[in-house]
């Protein structure tokens, strides 16, 4: 409230900033500072990351060496694993928990709820978000949500194991696997409390966007950062409370024997009382959420890449409004493509084509982006910081994984890919990797501003190298083994003749998994080394335009000591023609770049003095 | 510094859409509620057109409840233009008969899922249908909202006493305003669904 009410009213009643006094719980636990939320939000993502990589390589063990003997994971995973072998339903809870995990805890909570928190109002400049109160809040929800799901990994009954998805009838029916059951509830408390969490910080971020801009901050000056966490976050508005009322009826039919997605089942001889429940509208109510989620995942990550691509190529994004264009035509094709997970699902065929047609135009704005980033790094003076590594490895797989989307969205190819590790294999390549690749260099590219400190460049380039190498070795075969026809979600590929001979590929797929899990520490280390002994950094590491970078080393409580700085131009000046410096930061007036300026900047020169002589 | 007149100076807007941003944020909120709901209507149609779908009569209290939660739109807008005008007392008043009639909803609201278990429409268990489960859920996720801003009402009502709700002050029952037009709209929405869904 302070904040927004200072902001609003005027600058210079600073004195309400000085939080010096405040207890150490309000300050670094229960903070209202959207830094100190950000770095909340950082540290829980990274260890969900841990915990949800950790959980794959289980997985993978199992599929690369089905015949080995698993007893030395016995201190670790206790009764799942019997005379040696992983239990098959833990399994699949292992995949269940392994897509919840990294789909909402690490690339939606982990990415936007660090990105959004910290970017937003030091690159729009203000002093903080609209309400602290409700963003603290937000972050708690985030918290209490996966001190459930990670309760729900030690029960006996262990966690969900439908499928990220949460199918029904699978997921509804206790009777029908252990995963079904205590596991499940908890799985739906904990998601349903994910929801508030993810809804309350987009109701932040986008009130603080529309509402707390600087003085000059027109939308059409916004970084595209701003953009992608703005559109991110009214995508989320709009297809959570979907989810949660999926959620909700899948509560009842589990809880109170209601049938909406339930219908003429019988397990194990026995017909059970529900009548008339379809199981299909539970697949469209969680596309309806679970496509839009993919952008929400990738959208922020894509708005990273445009901001250090620009800085570290030294050359204006290409088409900004091309960008800005390409984002809100993905975000409303968002929605109108949900059945491209349905195709084979029994759904009319006809509506099918109608859904394959809307898909296959977001290729469109999505190819509109890939051009915008390798026409910005065309002909640049690229400076390879591992930031740039890493979003020019975004780009990378955005593309590759993006043309296997086409492939995917054809309704006639996917009944043969359809649940395959083609699938797999599609989507973690575009939404997981790109989108963590996303995450990576935004933390390589903000750990100056966050911490006050330099990450180390060289194990920065090791890990990239090792990481992005790494993924193509994992997820590039899987391509294969998915057009083979190999279903995703099971047990061992040793069961069936026609699966056998993958179990070689299996098995190098295993081993790089490992090897890029490993590539991680080489992260966290640096991380937690550069945090405490790492070089000091200036106010402007990247000699970079955006707002946050005219703050202090490390910005205190309110961002700006001073006054908040009035916004000119938008954010990529960089190699301006005529300029003295290579770039021209957002607050510098036209004013004082009189050589640099275009005819129509010029022009605006003059209703600037109306700002200057204002002051 | 006059900052009124230094946006008119300079050429660049600042503030487009000048809500308050609590203001915003709570119609933000609203978004989310009405997503919600477009999700189970949409939800029911696409159910419905599965076939095997109970008919049956709704219940005729429905139409009782309609009327009073539009009479307490009525009551909630003169609480508001009271406190505008400063009238403390006519809000009070207002306010304490906006929740009255209120609670009087969700009493009705109740007494409707009486009259269908009466016909025989449960919310679950052997013999239900999801055509009768979705009316529970309906009514009952909008008897939930209502229930908060019953609470909400309160929250204003005990304001008042504290005379933090006065013509300078409106910010929070301009909130409880628009929030329960909001969910009067919405049962108005939800029931004229029914009668046409059905
Ligand atoms: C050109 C753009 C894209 C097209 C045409 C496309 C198409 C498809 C299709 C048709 C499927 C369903 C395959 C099946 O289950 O049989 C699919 C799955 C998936 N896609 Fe994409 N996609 C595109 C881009 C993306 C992007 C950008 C992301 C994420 C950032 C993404 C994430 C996913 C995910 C997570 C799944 C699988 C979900 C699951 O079943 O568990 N896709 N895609
Ligand atoms: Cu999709």
């Amino acid at each position: 409230m302070s904040v927004a009410e200072s902001h609003l009213h005027d600058h210079h009643d600073d004195h309400e900033h000085d939080h010096h006094d405040l207890p150490w719980i309000k300050k670094y636990v229960f903070s209202e500072d959207h830094k100190v939320i950000a770095k909340q939000y950082l540290i829980s993502g990274i260890i969900w990351a841990i915990i949800g990589g950790g959980l794959s390589l289980l997985f993978r063990l199992q599929l690369a060496y089905p015949d080995a003997n698993f007893e030395w994971l016995k201190p670790i995973l206790g009764g799942w694993i019997q005379n040696g072998k992983l239990d098959p339903e833990f399994y699949l809870a292992l995949v269940t928990m392994h897509g919840t995990i990294m789909v909402f805890f690490v690339l939606t909570a982990g990415l936007s709820g660090t990105f959004s928190n910290f970017l937003i109002p030091l690159q729009i400049g203000a002093r903080d978000m609209a309400s602290g109160f409700l963003n603290m809040l937000s972050y708690w929800f985030f918290f209490v949500s996966g001190v459930i799901m990670l309760i729900s990994l030690f029960i006996e009954t262990g966690p969900a194991g439908g499928g990220w998805t949460v199918y029904p009838p699978l997921s509804a029916l206790p009777q029908a696997i252990s995963g079904s059951g205590l596991g499940m509830t908890l799985w739906l408390i904990s998601m349903a409390l994910f929801i508030v969490s993810t809804l309350l910080g987009g109701l932040n971020y986008i009130t603080t966007v529309i509402n707390l801009r600087t003085k000059g901050m027109s939308f059409l000056r916004m970084p595209l950062t701003i953009w992608a966490f703005f559109i991110t976050a009214i995508i989320g508005l709009l297809s959570f409370p979907v989810l949660f009322s999926a959620a909700l009826l899948l509560i009842f039919d589990r809880t109170f024997g209601t049938s909406f997605f339930l219908s003429d089942i019988y397990i194990a001889g026995q017909a059970l009382s529900f009548e008339g429940g379809s199981p299909v509208l539970f697949q469209h109510l969680f596309w309806f959420l679970g496509h839009p989620e993919v952008y929400i995942v990738l959208l922020p990550a894509l708005g990273i890449t445009s901001e250090i691509v620009a800085t570290n190529s030294r050359k204006p994004i290409f088409g900004y409004k091309a960008m800005i264009g390409s984002m809100l035509a993905i975000a409303f094709l968002s929605f109108i493509v949900w059945a491209h997970h349905m195709f084979i699902s029994g759904m009319n065929p006809f509506l099918g084509s109608i859904f394959m047609f809307l898909t296959l135009i977001i290729a469109v704005p999505s190819a509109v982006k890939a051009f915008n980033y390798i026409t910005t790094l065309w002909r640049g003076n690229i400076i390879f910081t591992p930031a740039m590594l890493f979003s020019i490895g975004l780009v990378s797989f955005f593309i590759s994984g993006g043309l296997t989307g086409i492939v995917l969205g054809n309704s006639a190819a996917d009944i043969q890919l359809h649940d395959t590790y083609f699938v797999v294999a599609h989507f973690h390549i575009v939404m997981g990797s790109a989108s963590f690749f996303g995450m990576l260099a935004g933390v390589y590219h903000w750990f100056p501003k966050m911490f006050g400190r330099m990450m180390d460049d060289k194990l920065g380039y090791l890990h990239f190298w090792i990481t992005f190498i790494g993924v193509y070795m994992v997820f590039f075969p899987m391509h294969y083994i998915g057009i083979a026809g190999f279903p995703r979600r099971y047990y061992s590929f040793t069961g069936f003749d026609f699966t056998q001979s993958f179990t070689d590929l299996s098995q190098i797929i295993t081993i790089a998994a490992i090897v890029t899990f490993a590539a991680q520490f080489i992260f966290l280390f640096n991380f937690l080394f550069s945090i405490f002994k790492g070089r000091r950094a200036t106010e402007n590491p990247w000699r970079s335009n955006t707002l946050e970078w005219t703050t202090p080393v490390e910005p205190g409580h309110g961002n700006w000591p001073g006054a908040i700085p009035t916004v000119y131009r938008w954010a990529y000046d960089y190699s301006k023609p005529g300029a003295e410096d290579d770039f021209i930061p957002q607050n510098v007036p036209f004013s004082e770049t009189k050589g640099s300026n275009f005819p129509h900047e010029n022009e605006q020169m003059v209703a600037e003095a109306g700002i200057t002589h204002g002051k | 510094m006059n900052q009124h007149e230094l946006n008119l100076q300079s050429s660049e807007p600042q503030k487009p859409l000048s809500m308050h941003p609590k203001k915003f944020a709570f119609w933000l909120f609203l978004v989310t509620v009405l997503m919600i709901f477009a999700a189970l209507t949409s939800a029911y149609i696409v159910r419905r057109a599965d076939g095997g779908w109970l008919e049956f009569q709704l219940p005729s209290i429905f139409w009782l409840n309609s009327v009073i939660i539009v009479i307490s739109s009525v009551t909630m807008q003169l609480a508001y233009f009271a406190a505008k005008k400063d009238s403390l007392e006519k809000t009070k008043l207002y306010l304490l008969l906006t929740s009255v009639l209120g609670l009087a909803f969700l009493v009705g609201q109740f007494y409707a899922w009486g009259d269908l278990v009466e016909i025989n429409v449960f919310f679950g268990g052997k013999g239900s249908n999801p055509s009768g489960s979705f009316l529970y859920v309906l009514t009952g996720m909008h008897g939930l909202h209502l229930i908060s801003a019953v609470i909400f009402l309160w929250v204003v009502f005990a304001q008042s006493f504290k005379y933090k709700v006065h013509s300078k002050s409106m910010l929070v029952i301009e909130c409880c305003t628009t929030y329960w037009h909001f969910l009067g709209g919405l049962w108005i929405y939800l029931f004229g669904f029914l009668l046409l869904n059905h």
